[in-house]
């Protein structure tokens, strides 16, 4: 197996005749946090979205270009965008969770896709690997919506890692979060890392600096650099890195 | 501070507001009223007429042996019949105009023409019962042709309801069921419709209220003012209630205008028990949610 989780090749996505991601080139190591950061509007969010072809679901938006996923282009009209979702789960910027109970939230994604085994043990197992527990095992009957923004976001976690993806993308997974859930998530993310590849967009540069091995800076739809966080941080090689990073502008 | 530039006259801004506060409440309690006077008029009218044997009975010549079972019975099948053709269809025609119906002419096209249709008169849905179902299918004046007609007349309600409904279903929710692997009607079947279900019950037992009153398309296919027999089966001649109030409200003898007067109370307590269940309905959905 090759050490890439996700290469994109001259990556474009537009919304009509707009573009808002550009021919980006990049490659996303397996088992490693990639941060995307960039201002407001910078396509970061959209990029992201092009790895699990939620772009697909906007009707406006078209696709060019590549996303080799396993050597397989993601984009080949033979691959079903519905099989790629499982394999490549989503955390939402908003925490998302289904108005049913704990439960259910994280059975649902077994129940769609034919899961075999014994149910509540996986719910059980992902619920742990979430570090959700201990927190909800004595209410798993409980509505879902009843559960603080923070438990609610890794209960998504949860959900998104019982249906066994290889690749977790965040969208601004903490954004609605005060710093301490904040802070969990971020635990999480680097116990998840051990056996995930995350691709996490984030605004909050402190965090991309916290949690990810390698950085992406998006500007107005383009890569402007992407390597190893602490050289980013510390030495960028481009001004307007620099000038992002330092707040001059964003 | 400039104070001549403004007059700020408080005391008759404030008198404009309570003037308008007081209409307002007049506007309310117009229609409250209106409905009292008219319970108050037909129960004072038909009170001495309800009782069991009223309810239990056949309709009659002699005003104190007549009934309304036939009509209860025959309202109550066309209510369960009609509910059973017009939800699915109207379901079915929502999530198609939601979910999968793409953004084109034709689409809007059809919206359009759905919009139009609740706006056509009942007495119209008659006749094309009866050149459809009551002739064409051959469904002769059974409690099925009735049914059939009087779905076509709700359709509309009951898929622009179901329309709402659906649509206001965050897009968080559809994005969370697609993320984990879902397919567009594994999304519909276990996120959309669970969620929009109050709203759509709620949309279809209003609807419904409508249509237990109706008279003019029912009689213009052709149901019975006279049965002394219930309804056994979808294809039984039927009548209804609205059609025994209006049969009886339309002869010389006040007797009779008191047995309609009673009658009307018997379909406003059926209609209010219905508009109840919807009630009961949503919040319990509501609450599962």
């Amino acid at each position: 197996m090759s050490d890439h989780a996700l290469e994109t090749r001259d990556l474009s996505v537009f919304y009509g005749d707009t573009p808002a991601v550009k021919s980006i080139t990049l490659t996303i190591p397996s088992r490693r946090v990639v941060a995307f950061i960039g201002p407001s509007g910078c396509g970061k969010s959209t990029f992201l979205r092009a790895f699990n072809r939620m772009n697909d679901l906007i009707p406006s938006a078209r696709v060019t270009g590549e996303v080799l996923f396993r050597g397989l282009n993601l984009y080949d009209p033979t691959v079903d965008p519905v099989e790629v979702r499982r394999r490549i789960g989503m955390v939402f910027q908003k925490p998302n969770p289904f108005p049913k109970s704990i439960f259910d939230n994280v059975a649902f994604g077994l129940r769609i896709n034919g899961f075999r085994g014994k149910l509540a043990d996986k719910v059980e197992e992902s619920l742990q690997q979430a570090a959700l527990w201990d927190e909800v095992k004595d209410r798993l009957n409980d509505n879902a919506l009843g559960l603080s923004g923070g438990q609610q976001q890794r209960l998504c976690i949860a959900r998104a890692l019982a249906v066994e993806p290889e690749i977790i993308l965040m969208d601004e997974p903490a954004s609605a979060l005060d710093p301490i859930a904040t802070g969990r998530i971020e635990d999480l993310i680097r116990v998840l890392r051990e056996n995930y590849t995350i691709v996490i967009v984030t605004h909050n540069m402190q965090q991309a600096a916290r949690v990810s091995d390698l950085t992406a800076f998006l500007y107005v739809g383009e890569l402007i650099e992407y390597g190893e966080t602490e050289q980013l941080f510390t030495n960028p090689r481009e001004e307007r890195t620099e000038q992002y990073i330092t707040g001059r502008f964003g | 501070m400039n104070g001549e530039h403004f007059s700020p006259r408080l005391a008759a801004r404030r008198r404009n507001g309570t003037i308008f506060k007081w209409l307002c409440f007049g506007a309310t309690i117009f229609a409250i009223v209106m409905l009292v006077i008219l319970l108050v008029d037909v129960t004072s009218d038909g009170l001495r007429w309800l009782s069991i044997d009223f309810l239990t009975r056949y309709p009659s010549r002699i005003p104190a042996r007549a009934g309304i079972k036939s009509a209860i019975l025959g309202t109550l099948w066309m209510m369960g019949l009609t509910a059973s053709i017009s939800f699915p269809l109207g379901v079915g025609a929502a999530i198609y105009l939601e979910e999968y119906a793409p953004a084109n002419w034709f689409s809007r096209l059809l919206q359009t023409n759905i919009a139009n249709l609740a706006g056509v008169p009942s007495i119209v849905y008659g006749i094309l019962g009866l050149t459809v179902f009551v002739r064409f299918f051959g469904f002769q004046r059974s409690v099925l042709a009735g049914a059939a007609t009087l779905s076509l007349l709700v359709l509309p309600v009951v898929i622009i309801a179901s329309q709402e409904a659906i649509r206001a279903v965050p897009r968080s929710l559809r994005e969370g069921a697609y993320g984990l692997g879902a397919t567009r009607w594994q999304m519909i079947r276990h996120q959309v419709l669970p969620v929009a279900m109050p709203g759509i019950l709620t949309g279809t037992i209003l609807s419904l209220s409508r249509a237990i009153g109706e008279t003019a398309p029912l009689i213009m296919i052709g149901a019975l003012t006279f049965i002394a027999f219930p309804p056994t089966s979808p294809m039984s001649p039927f009548t209804v209630l609205p059609i025994q109030i209006f049969n009886w409200a339309s002869r010389p003898q006040a007797d009779f205008h008191d047995l309609a007067a009673a009658a009307i109370v018997v379909l406003l307590v059926i209609l209010l028990a219905m508009n109840a269940t919807a009630i009961l309905l949503r919040n319990r959905l509501r609450k599962q949610l």
